[in-house]
């Protein structure tokens, strides 16, 4: 294998392996979400107030997942 | 699009992110009306038109454009409120200009064809470091100095704390850099979700397996209900992380 073939293939497996990262970021932002539905279920009366709580760790959860996407979209088209 | 393809029938799901001049194919400066500026434009004249036109007959029994536009002004004022704390309503106009602003950008680039401007990095970090600078200065504006604590735990113990200082200082200079990329990102990467299923929907049709296109078809109907929903959620996080950022530099934890 020439070393051009050898770059384009750790480039798409670079970008695949990126993508795991999302992996990480659904078993966050399922644990933030599972565990408010946990606590709104035992007393819904203070559920409501802690939506925008809620959001943040969804966010907070969620932006470390979009990292790695942003790192294989990086690969795949700006190196 | 479909037509940047050109003789090709691959259209690539990147290619809806080009920015093209809307006038001529001379090179983008830094003045050129682009197809991003465009919907830009048309986004800040739907939020004064509806704030605007909405407010205009203020009836004890709104019409529907009157109470879209109260209940959006009653959901950020109550975000302000509750999550950036006492003394944030000062800075209520400038997170309800960008909470409309984001979310009529990202509603509008659903429509098809349209160009959706929270896509690029440019402009999302654009809004990130405004309220970076904004949040920074409030916090050296009001506290002087000792905004400085801010990155000095007080509570933790005496040995941990400039190591607590070390990572507060990083984590301050990364939120322009998550609040920029959560946003735009997440936008791309729906929208770039939507065309890859419909290229696989006219790969299918071109294939000549006509009644299994209804699948990538399926797929793309319940992406788009599933990006209207992210499209207003990012507006709202967006705003949400504006305040907690502002609540930081008003009360300093």
């Amino acid at each position: 294998m020439d070393a051009e073939a050898a770059a384009l293939l750790g480039k798409y497996l670079g970008a695949g392996l990126a993508c795991l990262a999302m992996a990480g970021a659904a078993i966050g932002v399922g644990n933030v979400a599972g565990n408010f539905l946990n606590g709104a279920l035992r007393n819904p009366a203070a559920a409501r107030e802690q939506t925008a709580t809620l959001f943040i760790g969804l966010a907070f959860a969620e932006a470390l997942g979009i990292f790695g996407l942003v790192v294989a979209m990086l690969l795949l088209f700006a190196v | 699009m479909a037509e940047a393809a050109g003789e090709e029938s691959y259209i690539h799901p990147m290619d809806q992110f080009l920015i093209k001049p809307l006038f001529g194919d001379g090179p983008v400066g830094f003045l050129t009306i682009t197809n991003s500026t465009l919907w830009m434009f048309i986004a800040v004249g739907c939020v004064a038109a509806l704030t605007i036109f909405g407010t205009s007959s203020r009836a004890l029994v709104p019409t529907r454009m009157q109470s879209v536009a109260e209940m959006m002004y009653g959901l950020v004022r109550k975000m302000v409120e509750e999550v950036a704390g006492h003394g944030a309503m000062a800075y209520f106009p400038y997170i309800f200009t960008l909470f409309s602003f984001i979310l009529f950008t990202n509603l509008l680039g659903m429509i098809p064809t349209s160009f959706t401007p929270t896509t690029h990095i440019a402009v999302t970090a654009t809004l990130a470091l405004a309220v970076f600078v904004t949040v920074t200065v409030i916090g050296f504006w009001k506290h002087g100095t000792r905004f400085l604590s801010l990155f000095w735990p007080a509570q933790a113990p005496l040995a941990l704390r400039p190591v607590l200082a070390v990572i507060e200082v990083i984590s301050y200079f990364v939120r322009p850099v998550s609040h920029s990329i959560r946003l735009g990102a997440n936008i791309m990467a729906g929208h770039a979700v939507l065309k890859v299923f419909a290229g696989l929907f006219a790969m299918v049709l071109a294939g000549g397996l006509g009644p299994v296109a209804i699948l990538p078809l399926g797929a793309m109907v319940a992406m788009t209900a599933l990006e209207v929903l992210v499209a207003v959620i990012q507006a709202y996080v967006f705003a949400i992380l504006t305040c907690v950022y502002l609540h930081d530099a008003l009360h300093l934890h």
